[in-house]
This record gives C-alpha cells, sequence and structure tokens, in this order.
C-alpha cells in the first residue's frame, strides 16, 4: 500500500486526482454502484417508462402523457391518495403528540422507565403483516372488541371499521400508530436528553410551569428533532402497504387502497406497467417535495467539524 | 368415441415414453398455482398423486390469496427468468405477451400426439390458448361463474320453500331478513362483486344484452334500458347483502353451508366447498346456473403454461405432464374434487352431483358463452371490478354506476 | 456536532417529581399505565388467542383468558398448516428466513462499516454526492425500483434464489448502515486517525486495528437493525422468491389467507406470534442497544 508522505487533509480543499485515496474509492464502489446503478438508474428507467404504452412487458411504445391522464382521471388512484391523506395527517399528528407525550412522560425521572420503554416500543420490532393481522383479529366485528363491549352490555356500540367504508382507514391509523409511535418517542426521548438541565432551573426561578416550558421553550429548541421526525413519518407513510395488504387488503371495496397499492397491483394484476410506473413517479415526485428541502438543511454545505 | 380415447391414450403414452428416455431418474417439476381452498387442495392433490405415480416429482408450489395475488408472482418470476416449470393461469388474454416474447412452451406437438383438436370441448377453450396457430396451454378445466347457491338450512328455519330461481329469491329476501338470515352471502372484494353482476346481468338484461357488451363491447347496449334494469336488479341484491361481512369467497360459501346465509353467487367452484363439508346437493343445498333463470354459462377455467427451459430433460417432463394433465382419468379425477367441467367431451362423468349433471347438460345443449378472461384485457377486467367494489360497498346509484361502467366499455381493450 | 452518538445522555433532564403520591404524580403515572395497556393488548390478545381451541374463540370474547389452555394451535402453525397440499406449516419459511438472513446482514454491515469508514476518514471528490444520493434512495419508495430490479437480476441470473434476495436487502439496507456508521466514525476523535497515518498505517490497516475495535457497539446496534428488518420484509420476499425460498413473513400470509373451510384464528395467531418471536426475543435480549440504535440512526444527520 502506498503512503503519501503528507497525510491527507480531511476537508478536500487540496485539488484531488483520480487516484489519491484510490483504494478508498474502491472500496466505496459497492456504495457507488448503489446510488447510481440502483438508486438513480431505477428510478430514471421507471420515469422513463412511465411515458410508454407498456402493458405487461417493457415496451418502448412512447405515448407521450397519456399514462398520466388516466392516472389522474382514475377513481382508484384519487380514491387512493385521499386514503393516504387523511392517513398521512393524522397518524403524523398522532404520532407527533404520542411520542413527545410519552417521551416528555418517561423523561420525568420516574420509576420502571426502562419496563415503559420497552413496551411502547415493541411493536416496532413486529413486522407490518403481524401487525395487521394482530388487529384485524381485535377489530374483528363478530369476536372483537365490538362484541366484547356489547356483551358488557352496551348493546349499541358500533365499531367495525374493517367493514365499514367510512372509518376503515382509522382501523388502519390505529395499527400503524400502535407500531411506530415507539420509535418517534424514542426519538424524541434522545431529543429531550440532549438539552440542557439548566433550562429547567432557569424556568423554575421564572416561574414557568412544567407544561409552558415544554411548549414555550423545549420544544422550540428541538427542531432538529422534530424535523427529522417528521421526514421518517412521512416517508413511512408513503410507503405505507404491507399493513394494507393484511390488515384491510384494500377493502371493504376500495375503501382502504392506497398509492403504493396501486403501484403494485397495476403494474402486476392489471398487467399495466406504464400506468404502474406513472402511479411510482407520482409517489416519487411527493417523495421529493418532502426531502429536497430538508436533505439541503441537513447536508447541503455543512462540512465535517 | 373410444377411437380418440384410444390416440389420446397412446399419445400420452407416447410422450412418456420419449420422456423417459431422456431421463433414468424422475425428474421434479415446480407446479405454481392459486388453488388453496379446502375443495381447491384436494383437486390439486390428484393432480401430484397422478404426477408422482410417474416416477416424477410434484413440487407444490401453491400460492394463497385469488389470482390476482399469484399472478404478479407468477409473471414476475417469469420475465426474471427464473420460472417454474408449470403454472396455472386462466386461459384467455393474460398470457398473450409471454408467448408473444416468446418465454412459453409450443405445446403443438404434444397437441396434436394427443388430438386435442378433437377432444376438447366447447373449441373455444383451446381457441384460448392457441397464437399465431400454435398451441402454448392445457385447458385443465371449465369453470362457469353463473350459479348461485342456496342453502336449505336457512329456508328450513325461515318456513319458506327453497327458490328455484332468481325472481322467487329476491320475493323470499324479506321472510329471511325476519327470521334472522343474511338473505345474500357476498365476500367483499372486487372479484367476488363482479362475479355476481356478470350473472344477474345475464339472467335480467338477458344474453343478446350481454353479448352486446361483453363480445362487441358496445358502450350504448352498455347505457342501454336492459342494462339499466340490470344495474338496479344489482342495487337491489346489493341491500340483501348488506349485512353481510365476509371477505373471502370461501368464507362466504361457509356461511351458507352453516345455514347463515341464504343464498350465494359465486362460481362453480364453490361446489368443492360444499363437498369438503360433506353436504348433499338438492338435500342440503341446491344450486341453480344462470340463476334459474337463463341457463347458459361461460366457460372460463384454468389452464397450465409450461415456460421456456434450457434444460431438454425439464422440457421432455414439461411436455408429458401437458399430456398427462388432460388425460381422461385424471381428467375425471381432478374436476370431480374441483366441482368444475372437464375440457373433454369423451369421458365418464356419470359419477358427477347433480349441479355438475346440471352444468354437463347445459355444456352438451351448447349454451356457452366465452368468459370475461377471454375477452377483456386484465387492466379492462380490473377496472370493471374496481367499479364493481365501488358500488357494492356505497350507496352509489345505479345510474351512475352504469354511467361509468359504460365509459369502461367504451376505453375497454 | 462531532459528540459520540451513542453516548447521548441517558438521564432523564425533566424536572423531577416531588412526592410519591402528588397529582402530576398519580396523572402521570395513570396516562402512562393507560397507555401502556394499548401497547400491551394485541400481544395479549394474541397470546390469549392461540392458547384456546376453536369452540371457545367462537364464544367470542377475545379478552378472555383461555379456559383450557392448548398447544395444539402452537404446533400446528409450526408443522401442519396448509397451503395448497404443502402441509409443513411455518417450519419451512423458518429455514428459508435463517437463510436469507445470515449472510444478507453480513454482507450488508461488511459493505455499509466501510462505506462509512471512507464517508468519516476517506473523502474523496464527489463521496458526499454519492452518500445524498444514498440517504436520499432510502426515501424513495421501494415501487420505483421494483421492476428495474427483476430485470437486473435477471441479467445476473438471480432472480428467484436466496442471494438474489440478499442482494436486494443489502442494497436497501445501506442508506441508514452507512449513515450509522459514518456518523459513529465521524465521532471518533481525529487525533487517532491522523496518529495512524503518522505511523504509516493504510486503508484496511486502520480499519481492522483501529475502527473495528473501537466500533464494536455499533456493529451490535446494526447487526440488531438488519436482524429485525430483514425478518420483517415482506415486499421483497414476496416478489424476489419462489415459494420454495419464500421467507417465513411471506409465508405467514400464505397460512392465515388459505382458508380451508373454517378460518383457525387460533392457528393463525399461532403463526403470528411465532414469525415475530425472533424480532421480539431479539428486541428484549438487546434493550438498550435497540434503542440507542434507532435513535442515533435516526437522530443525527
Amino acid at each position: 500500500m502506498t503512503v503519501p508522505s503528507v497525510p491527507p487533509t480531511l476537508s478536500g480543499k487540496r485539488p484531488s486526482k483520480l487516484f489519491k485515496n484510490w483504494m478508498a474509492k474502491m472500496a466505496s464502489l459497492p456504495m457507488i454502484l448503489t446510488a447510481l446503478v440502483v438508486f438513480v438508474g431505477g428510478t430514471a428507467w421507471t420515469v422513463t417508462y412511465s411515458f410508454t404504452g407498456s402493458r405487461m412487458l417493457p415496451r418502448t411504445k412512447w405515448v407521450g402523457l397519456d399514462q398520466y391522464e388516466r392516472l389522474w382521471s382514475s377513481d382508484r388512484w384519487m380514491i387512493s391518495i385521499t386514503n393516504l391523506g387523511i392517513y398521512g395527517i393524522c397518524s403524523l399528528i398522532l404520532t407527533l403528540f404520542i411520542g413527545f407525550t410519552l417521551a416528555a412522560c418517561l423523561d420525568r425521572k420516574i420509576r420502571f422507565e426502562g419496563v415503559f420503554r420497552s413496551i411502547f416500543l415493541y411493536p416496532f420490532a413486529l413486522s407490518f403483516v403481524v401487525t395487521g393481522l394482530a388487529w384485524q383479529w381485535i377489530l374483528n366485528p363478530d369476536f372483537g372488541m365490538q362484541s366484547v363491549v356489547r356483551d358488557w352490555g352496551w348493546t349499541a356500540f358500533n365499531f367495525d371499521p374493517l367493514n365499514n367504508p367510512d372509518i376503515v382507514m382509522f382501523g388502519l391509523l390505529i395499527a400503524g400508530i400502535w407500531q411506530g409511535s415507539g420509535l418517534i418517542m424514542c426519538i424524541m426521548l434522545a431529543g429531550l436528553r440532549g438539552i440542557d438541565e439548566d433550562i429547567w432551573k432557569a424556568a423554575k426561578v421564572d416561574g414557568i410551569g412544567t407544561v409552558k416550558t415544554y411548549i414555550m421553550v423545549v420544544i422550540p429548541m428541538m427542531r432538529p428533532v422534530f424535523v427529522t421526525a417528521l421526514v421518517l413519518i412521512a416517508a413511512g407513510i408513503i410507503k405505507l402497504y404491507d399493513l394494507v395488504v393484511a390488515q384491510t387488503g384494500g377493502g371493504p371495496g376500495l375503501s382502504s387502497e392506497v398509492p403504493a397499492k396501486y403501484v403494485i397491483e397495476l403494474m402486476f394484476r392489471a398487467q399495466n406497467l406504464g400506468q404502474g410506473f406513472a402511479a411510482s413517479t407520482m409517489m416519487l415526485c411527493s417523495v421529493v417535495i418532502i426531502l429536497i428541502p430538508w436533505a439541503y438543511l441537513e447536508f447541503g454545505g455543512r462540512k465535517r467539524g | 368415441m373410444s377411437k380418440i380415447l384410444k390416440s389420446a391414450l397412446l399419445g400420452t403414452a407416447l410422450t412418456a415414453a420419449t420422456a423417459t428416455a431422456v431421463m433414468a431418474e424422475g425428474v421434479e417439476l415446480e407446479v405454481t398455482h392459486w388453488w388453496t381452498s379446502g375443495g381447491e387442495a384436494a383437486a390439486v392433490a390428484k393432480f401430484a398423486n397422478a404426477w408422482n405415480a410417474t416416477g416424477n416429482t410434484w413440487v407444490d408450489g401453491a400460492i394463497a390469496g385469488s389470482g390476482g395475488t399469484a399472478r404478479p408472482i407468477i409473471i414476475s418470476r417469469i420475465i426474471g427468468g427464473d420460472p417454474m416449470a408449470a403454472t396455472q393461469l386462466n386461459h384467455g388474454r393474460q398470457a398473450e405477451e409471454l408467448i408473444e416474447a416468446g418465454l412459453l412452451l409450443d405445446l403443438t406437438d404434444v397437441a396434436e400426439a394427443g388430438g386435442w383438436a378433437e377432444i376438447v370441448n366447447p373449441s373455444s377453450l383451446l381457441e384460448a390458448c392457441t397464437l399465431d396457430g400454435k398451441i402454448y396451454c392445457v385447458p385443465v378445466n371449465i369453470h362457469s361463474a353463473q350459479w348461485i347457491w342456496l342453502s336449505h338450512a336457512a329456508y328450513k328455519s325461515a318456513g319458506l320453500d327453497v327458490p328455484t330461481d332468481w325472481n322467487e329469491f329476491t320475493a323470499s329476501a324479506g321472510s329471511l331478513k325476519e327470521a334472522g338470515i343474511l338473505p345474500l352471502a357476498m365476500g367483499q372484494q372486487g372479484w367476488q362483486q363482479n362475479i355476481a353482476f356478470g350473472a344477474i346481468t345475464l339472467a335480467v338484461a338477458g344474453q343478446e344484452a350481454w353479448n352486446g357488451v361483453n363480445i362487441d363491447k358496445n358502450a350504448d347496449v352498455a347505457r342501454g334500458p336492459e342494462y339499466t334494469a340490470a344495474f338496479e336488479a344489482v342495487a337491489a341484491a346489493r341491500d340483501l347483502a348488506a349485512e353481510s361481512n365476509v371477505q373471502d369467497w370461501n368464507m362466504a360459501t361457509n356461511l351458507v353451508i352453516t345455514g347463515q346465509a341464504g343464498a350465494q353467487i359465486m362460481g362453480d367452484w364453490a361446489q368443492g366447498e360444499f363437498s369438503v363439508a360433506e353436504q348433499v346437493e338438492g338435500k342440503d343445498y341446491s344450486c341453480l346456473p344462470g340463476l334459474g333463470l337463463n341457463p347458459v354459462i361461460d366457460t372460463g377455467g384454468d389452464a397450465f403454461y409450461f415456460p421456456v427451459n434450457d434444460d431438454p430433460a425439464i422440457t421432455a417432463a414439461q411436455k408429458e405432464l401437458a399430456a398427462l394433465l388432460i388425460s381422461p382419468e385424471v381428467q375425471v379425477s381432478f374436476n370431480l374434487a374441483k366441482g368444475s367441467l372437464p375440457v373433454r367431451g369423451d369421458i365418464d362423468m356419470s359419477t358427477a352431483n347433480g349441479c355438475m349433471q346440471k352444468g354437463l347438460k347445459i355444456l352438451a345443449n351448447g349454451g356457452v358463452l366465452p368468459s370475461g378472461d377471454i375477452s377483456f384485457s386484465q387492466d379492462t377486467t380490473l377496472q370493471i371490478e374496481d367499479l364493481q367494489a365501488q358500488f357494492w360497498s356505497s350507496d352509489m346509484s345505479a345510474a351512475d354506476a352504469q354511467a361509468a361502467y359504460a365509459d369502461i366499455i367504451a376505453n375497454a381493450d | 456536532m462531532a459528540d459520540l452518538t451513542t453516548n447521548t445522555a441517558v438521564e432523564p433532564r425533566g424536572p423531577k417529581l416531588k412526592k410519591a403520591f402528588s397529582r402530576t404524580n398519580i396523572f402521570l403515572y395513570g396516562t402512562l399505565i393507560m397507555v401502556s395497556m394499548y401497547y400491551l393488548l394485541p400481544l395479549y390478545v394474541m397470546i390469549v388467542t392461540s392458547l384456546k381451541g376453536m369452540p371457545e374463540i367462537r364464544l367470542g370474547n377475545v379478552f378472555g383468558p383461555p379456559m383450557d389452555i392448548t398447544f395444539e394451535p402452537w404446533v400446528r402453525a409450526w408443522s401442519e398448516a396448509c397451503t395448497g397440499i404443502n402441509c409443513d406449516g411455518l417450519s419451512r419459511g423458518f429455514g428459508n428466513s435463517v437463510r436469507i438472513l445470515i449472510p444478507s446482514v453480513l454482507l450488508s454491515i461488511a459493505i455499509a462499516s466501510v462505506n462509512g469508514y471512507a464517508l468519516s476518514n476517506w473523502k474523496f471528490k464527489g463521496s458526499e454526492v454519492f452518500f445524498t444520493i444514498l440517504i436520499i434512495g432510502a426515501f424513495i419508495p421501494y415501487q420505483t425500483m421494483l421492476y428495474p430490479i427483476v430485470i437486473m437480476l435477471r441479467e445476473m441470473g438471480l432472480m428467484g434464489s436466496i442471494w438474489g434476495l440478499v442482494l436486494v436487502h443489502t442494497v436497501f439496507g445501506m442508506p441508514i448502515l452507512t449513515l450509522l456508521f459514518r456518523n459513529y466514525f465521524s465521532s471518533i476523535p481525529e487525533e487517532l486517525f491522523k496518529a495512524a497515518r503518522v505511523d504509516g498505517a493504510g486503508f484496511w490497516q486502520i480499519y481492522f486495528q483501529i475502527m473495528v475495535p473501537m466500533a464494536l457497539p455499533i456493529f451490535v446496534v446494526a447487526i440488531i437493525l438488519q436482524v429485525t428488518g430483514i425478518w420483517n420484509d415482506f415486499l421483497f420476499g414476496v416478489i424476489y422468491t419462489k415459494p420454495a425460498t419464500y421467507p417465513m413473513t411471506v409465508q405467514l400470509n400464505n397460512i392465515v389467507n388459505s382458508v380451508q373451510g373454517v378460518k383457525e384464528y387460533n392457528v393463525n395467531m399461532a403463526a403470528t406470534l411465532l414469525t415475530g418471536l425472533v424480532p421480539l426475543v431479539i428486541y428484549f435480549a438487546s434493550g438498550k442497544l435497540f434503542v440507542r440504535g434507532i435513535a442515533a440512526g435516526a437522530v443525527k444527520g
């Protein structure tokens, strides 16, 4: 191994030659290939073919924007994005709220903190398939929660989200939050522990109440943590697929369809690849809209300190 | 008849002989399918046993869920260059592009040796396997979707006679409801709702209008008065199924078997579930083809395709299996278990039960229609299923549904 | 920014509680216990259901403890439940999952740790660009890349084999793992690295002799993350494998959705629990490391 006489500086100010750091470049080859071939190449391929009339097999039969026109006039797609909107907004607000509240509760020098934390986080270790099946069983109208509550004497009790198209998304929401909120709690907890303890002393001196301190002082200080949590939740929401497949299968009717499922169904089941590619391109666009500003803030122009 | 039978047997034996010449040991063939309900699994076991009896090995690749789940997996494996040795698909237009891309094995020689052209009845089944004069699949059964299944137990407990057609059924529905019985069991999935829609339309709108839409793809017929009546009948059926909250089709059949529901509109494969539950036709349940109004049935069904393989031993075994699937004994045992009709008209199905006899009789009389799988692309089928799923699970008006349906037909391919 | 990510303070920072039975205290514990019930309910219901017989389930109380404990559903789920004519339960899927898991975890961590090391200590022109692409790639909906990957695997002749899936897991595990290792290696004091360079140590020497020994805790974190992630995968397993190599999650979905006659809820719940068992055991055994891992991976950019 050749060793340069001068240790390389790490800031990258020095003009770099192709063979400088060649071992590092070789070692990074898998990463470079993944980034360029799979992520950039694969995505570009899909976007390109979304302008073709490909059916079962990819063909370069250009049709312009036809696939997008059909997409936006399709009921199934509109239902899918409306559902995702409802699920997304509710999930975002509730997960952030529950995650932060639980983290704040756990951060108050309570007993059994470890036990509570384990309880809140364990669902995150389970797959969406397991989560979906478990909640499908609990929400089963004949044997599950509804029938139990009715047996207790409240015979008019009606809660069958998995059979009622109007509230089926909330059935998914209960399961989704159950699975994911523990993660956000952990992130929030780590954020809270990164805050200077003197804040609390200062707040006490100034006579500001606990809740008020959280809202007025702590949350603004945790802005980056919230942004990260927000991005994580949002990215997870757009990918929502396994849970729907396992818990509702998109039903009843089309009432719990989501975009990720639209892509797979159109690509493989309807054997209309072009339409599926157009839908996945739209999903990609929404991710880009969320990500670009965040990526810029997080990585842009920041050098190692 | 016996001559044809002999030649078919000879064909099987010939291919078998050439195949065994190539390989001393038996060959393992992986076969994928989506037959996972009780009756279906019993039927596929007949294929597997027959194949294993030849000294080869059937590697079962069952994929759960309906065809909608399984088909993507099957197709992506064929496209991905890791094909199974044989796979179930509904014959029709599903495999067109795979054939064009040269991914499926040409079975023309096997078909000629076995004289398929003479024995397959109706011939439309073989036509659906044919592209540019070459045969690419083996039809194994005929399934028709225009059946209603009625529970005797349910009608008995409501103190009513079992209806003999759709009109009597709708008339009796009110009394069933009063007796606390769900009139119509319906799985909440688009394809099941589409089957009910198809059966009701055929019964109510009549065959001429049905042909106009499903074969000629004439959107004006779909907007016409016959279809208005049909959509209103479907809307009425929707009310009868309002309390039904099962998803899988066999869960809905189970409601009929246990007498919790009065009836279910489902294809003849429901038959298999009744046999597994040891119910007797005419005593425990009744079946009415064409909903008892219009005794015609469509002739969709299942077929096996054989992806191209580089290994000559496997190719030979594939052809051997193809011949086996359509051989007379296997056809009888398989179709009896599955509740479907055999694809050959030259075999003895006298042990079949009453429902299958009804189907066979209609088949012999030529009361057959092409199935949706043959006339519509998967893309169009999915759009229609989506519309039905929406219609059945909401309070969409019959007129709106009809308008949306006509639009789909206008753009159908 | 260069603080040790895994050493984020573990001491609570919130205001201290004063009396044992103050009103806030009761409210606080009350809330926590109520919320805990929501989190524990599904696990409890799954366990009791899996221990009941079907007649008892039809009586209808999902929350009631089993009157007659039976382990038969577990036995059926493990070795007898059917999909089609294969009646060997989940046991086959378990074996497949293990065979997919071990090479995937090893390969993905080996590659990602080298990536992280190169990115933090051996930056080269464009390295940050590739890294940013990688991170953005982590958020691209998988659906966008499903089909191109079918084509790539076909060209490599890996479609349907376990190695094809291993490769897919390595690729999709790379962003988060690389991030994890990059952050960790950046937090190691630079002087150590510089000293080693002055002593004439090269790329691999520094990696194996200095970085790997120091990074053992983060390796454990990465293993935990990957084992749970890969074990729980459904989408890739269903698209890139075949029935003979199906991982456990896919087989679970098959068993639960292939109803033969009556839906056996107790067997389904036993099968669901069996599938969840591996990640649960890892989670409870690893405790704080699991928490540290996801917190470190997620909080720091």
